[in-house]
């Protein structure tokens, strides 16, 4: 079969099971819909490596397909088809979201498997898949603005999966309406983009735009920069980034799989997508670079003081998109793409050692209440490790090769982005620090009671089951969790996707290993050979060798930092916080952006809507348009009222008066 | 005789019953005149007729006598109603349909 067929394939199978999941759902019993959606996903992961395998027989130059189903509209001068793209970006983007997914996928089949809602959480997570395939695959601004929307309605409706906690259903609304922002980004972007080159497709867009666009024009800019916006609402990058801490109120798995590996990548996927154009306009790409390195420090000067485990892990995901973000923005597009694939490991793996050890606490995901879970759980203490060593960015971890990639070629651009690379370093240094921070804390020391009770075998159930978030005491049946959780210690199930990733974290570095092999680059080459920086971005390996070593011992500095503060002396992280209180409060409660987009966006709106309807609805709607028009109406017909006195002779006086008239009328006029 | 002595005749008798229409309170009275108004059309229709010779202005003129006899059975009965009800015989009094 050709590339394209079978990427259709891969498209149509997530979408299958969703539809399969949804409608069975009175007929399914026990986990068989986390088995149908479950093999939904590895077929579409082989029809992914099955593209990937056709894709790689073509000639280099040929490596670009574009499929179309059908046309939407046949409309003169607008080319609105239903049309994929397969080349080695898409191809990539595609192996690393149907791959993850599938294990995401095959440890919710235990995970989930105590909740009343299980049939749903699989539907869901299928038709999330789909979204984002079709995403990734998307041959025209009109698919992917498609593809862009679905995603963000999926991760709505993923968010709120539990659906009777308040809280989770305020998280949901809040990545919806955010994401919709980001929507409106996109569909302006491409509508500039479109009434400069007249076409929907991304190829003839690419051709086009530098005979139709100067460097730096402002019509480009624009739609650059409103792209942006799209991909900063998807990837949390600042200031629209504060959804996704919020969004780790959905299931475990949703976090691994939206809101680490797939969802929030997407907008490093439009960046790249784009570097033609961001390319023409260079200022657009030198925006996404600050504001990704802006991200990338404020989210890692978060996680330090947080005490949520999800949530140190959402933020420490929001401070590698913007390393990504840096790299696609700067130019060093297979690094930023290198970085996405290992931290869709890593941070997936991460993920679900999270949720192993949230499920040991019975939903509790308080840091300050954990503690000495290593003896309880090797396997996910295990997983842990690898993923932190991996995100802290030791060698050899994956994490090691692709973060130093980003920062090697990022300092090739010189001028400001030496800045943002030094800016990089700094964070590479906390996210060493929180991170081992997080697994010192929850792993080592004095074990709690659910660890001792673990530790006999016997998994703690509480009395009564509440919302970790607010304390209200919930039950157990659909829309709150389920009354069984599951560990990865003792559901095989869970233990092969962890351990499947924690392989994929280990390995996932060797593709690019600076002057050995350049897998990656060889294979996304045909996608970048027009770009101007492909070529020119290349490290002396002098520079390459001390970032490297550079970057090896940032992470090992942040691990001994973080071994010092919080296994040697415990004490010290609370006397650092007694010195440094103004740092502490604002890490502490995320910079204020709550607050600032509160009190920027948020109070305005709603004095304007309180306003709209105090002064604008009572005053002009109801009292000019509505009053206005029965006032009019009313008087008119007070008017025409009085002429009806009921007295007969007056009648006729105005009759006979009328005749007379009349009759004149017509003499003079004759 | 010429036409305009008819024409005339027509028109003052037209003018009597009008203003009697006009003045008079009195339903019996108003009905009186308003077979005034309708005898004096006709008498216009019947001499135009015989300026103009054929039937048209008779046949006419006898339909407007039909119509007079109808309008004059309804009205007496009203008055008729209003009198056996004991109501004022008066069409100042008579204005419930007022808007």
């Amino acid at each position: 079969m050709s590339a394209t067929t079978l990427a259709w394939l891969a498209l149509a199978l997530p979408l299958a099971g969703a539809i399969v999941t949804a409608l069975g759902f009175r007929f399914w019993r026990g986990r068989a819909a986390g088995y149908v959606g479950t093999a939904a996903l590895f077929g579409s992961f082989a029809c992914a490596v099955g593209a990937f395998l056709a894709l790689q027989g073509e000639p280099a130059e040929g490596r670009q397909l574009v499929s179309a189903l059908w046309d939407y509209a046949a409309t003169a001068g607008l080319d609105a088809e239903l049309s994929i793209l397969v080349d080695p970006l898409s191809i990539l983007m595609l192996l690393v979201v149907t791959g993850v997914s599938a294990l995401i996928h095959l440890y919710a089949v235990a995970y989930m498997g105590g909740d009343r809602g299980y049939t749903r959480f699989f539907s869901y997570l299928n038709f999330f898949v789909f979204s984002m395939v079709l995403l990734v695959l998307a041959g025209n601004f009109l698919v992917l603005i498609i593809g862009w929307a679905f995603v963000g309605a999926a991760s709505y409706l993923l968010i709120s999966f539990w659906y009777r906690r308040a809280t989770a259903t305020a998280a949901g609304i809040k990545a919806f309406v955010i994401n919709v922002l980001g929507d409106v980004g996109l569909v302006l972007g491409a509508y500039f983009l479109f009434s400069g080159t007249g076409t929907l497709d991304f190829l003839t867009t690419f051709e086009r735009a530098p005979e139709v666009f100067t460097e730096n024009d402002g019509d480009l800019v624009a739609g650059c920069i409103l792209l942006l916006v799209g991909a900063f609402a998807k990837s949390a990058q600042v200031p629209l980034h504060t959804w996704l801490p919020d969004a780790m109120e959905g299931p475990t798995p949703v976090s691994a799989l939206i809101h680490a590996a797939t969802m929030v990548t997407a907008g490093v996927y439009l960046i790249a997508r784009m570097h033609p154009l961001f390319e023409l306009a260079p200022t657009a790409g030198t925006v996404g670079a600050i504001i990704g390195c802006a991200t990338l420090l404020i989210a890692a000067t978060t996680a330090m003081a947080q005490t949520d485990l999800k949530r140190v892990i959402a933020y420490s995901t929001m401070s590698q998109i913007g390393y990504m973000v840096m790299a696609v923005s700067a130019g060093a597009y297979v690094a930023g793409l290198f970085h996405l694939m290992t931290h869709a490991f890593f941070k997936a793996l991460l993920f679900m050692a999270a949720g192993s050890v949230i499920a040991a606490m019975a939903g509790n995901q308080n840091m300050d209440q954990m503690g000495g879970f290593r003896r309880a759980m090797p396997f996910t203490f295990g997983c842990f490790v690898v993923g932190g060593l991996a995100l802290a960015g030791v060698p050899p971890f994956s994490g090691f090769f692709s973060k130093d990639e980003i920062l090697a070629y990022t300092a090739e651009r010189g001028g400001i982005f030496l800045v943002l690379v030094a800016v990089g370093y700094v964070a590479a240094f906390l996210t060493a620090v929180y991170t081992f921070r997080m697994i010192f804390r929850t792993f080592l020391g004095e074990p709690v009671p659910e660890a001792r009770e673990l530790e006999q075998g016997h998994l703690y159930h509480p009395e009564n089951p509440t919302n970790p978030a607010s304390g209200e005491i919930e039950d157990t049946e659909v829309g709150f969790p389920g009354p069984e959780h599951h560990v990865a210690e003792q559901s095989p199930p869970m233990k092969v996707a962890m351990g499947t990733l924690a392989l994929l974290a280990i390995v996932g570095g060797f593709l690019q290993i600076p002057t050995v092999t350049h897998l990656l680059d060889d294979f996304l080459e045909p996608t970048f050979a027009e770009s101007i920086y492909f070529e020119a971005l290349s490290p002396s390996d002098a520079a390459t060798f001390v970032g490297l070593g550079l970057g090896a011992l940032i992470g090992l500095a942040g691990i001994a930092t973080a071994w010092l503060v919080w296994v040697r002396e415990p004490g010290t992280a609370a006397k650092v916080r007694q010195r440094l209180r103004p740092a502490y409060a604002l890490f502490l409660n995320k910079w204020w952006f709550d607050e600032l987009i509160g009190a920027v966006i948020v109070r305005p709106a709603r004095w304007l809507g309180s306003f709209a309807l105090t002064a604008f609805e009572r005053l002009f709607v109801q009292g000019t348009l509505v009053g206005g028009t029965s006032g009019i109406v009313r008087a008119g017909s007070a008017a025409v009222r009085a002429a009806q006195s009921g007295f007969l002779r007056f009648y006729v006086a105005l009759f006979l008066g009328g005749m007379v008239a009349f009759t004149i009328w017509f003499l003079l006029q004759a | 005789m010429a036409i305009e002595w008819y024409l005339a005749l027509s028109a003052l008798i037209f003018v009597i019953g009008a203003g009697g229409v006009l003045t008079r309170r009195n339903p019996l009275v108003i009905l009186l005149c308003v077979e005034l108004m309708l005898n004096a059309g006709n008498l216009a229709l019947v001499a135009f007729n015989r300026m103009h010779g054929g039937g048209d202005g008779q046949i006419f003129a006898l339909m407007v006598m039909v119509v007079a006899a109808c309008e004059v059975v309804i009205g007496l009965g009203i008055i008729v109603a209003l009198y056996r009800r004991h109501l004022p015989i008066d069409v100042d009094e008579m204005r419930e349909l007022q808007g």
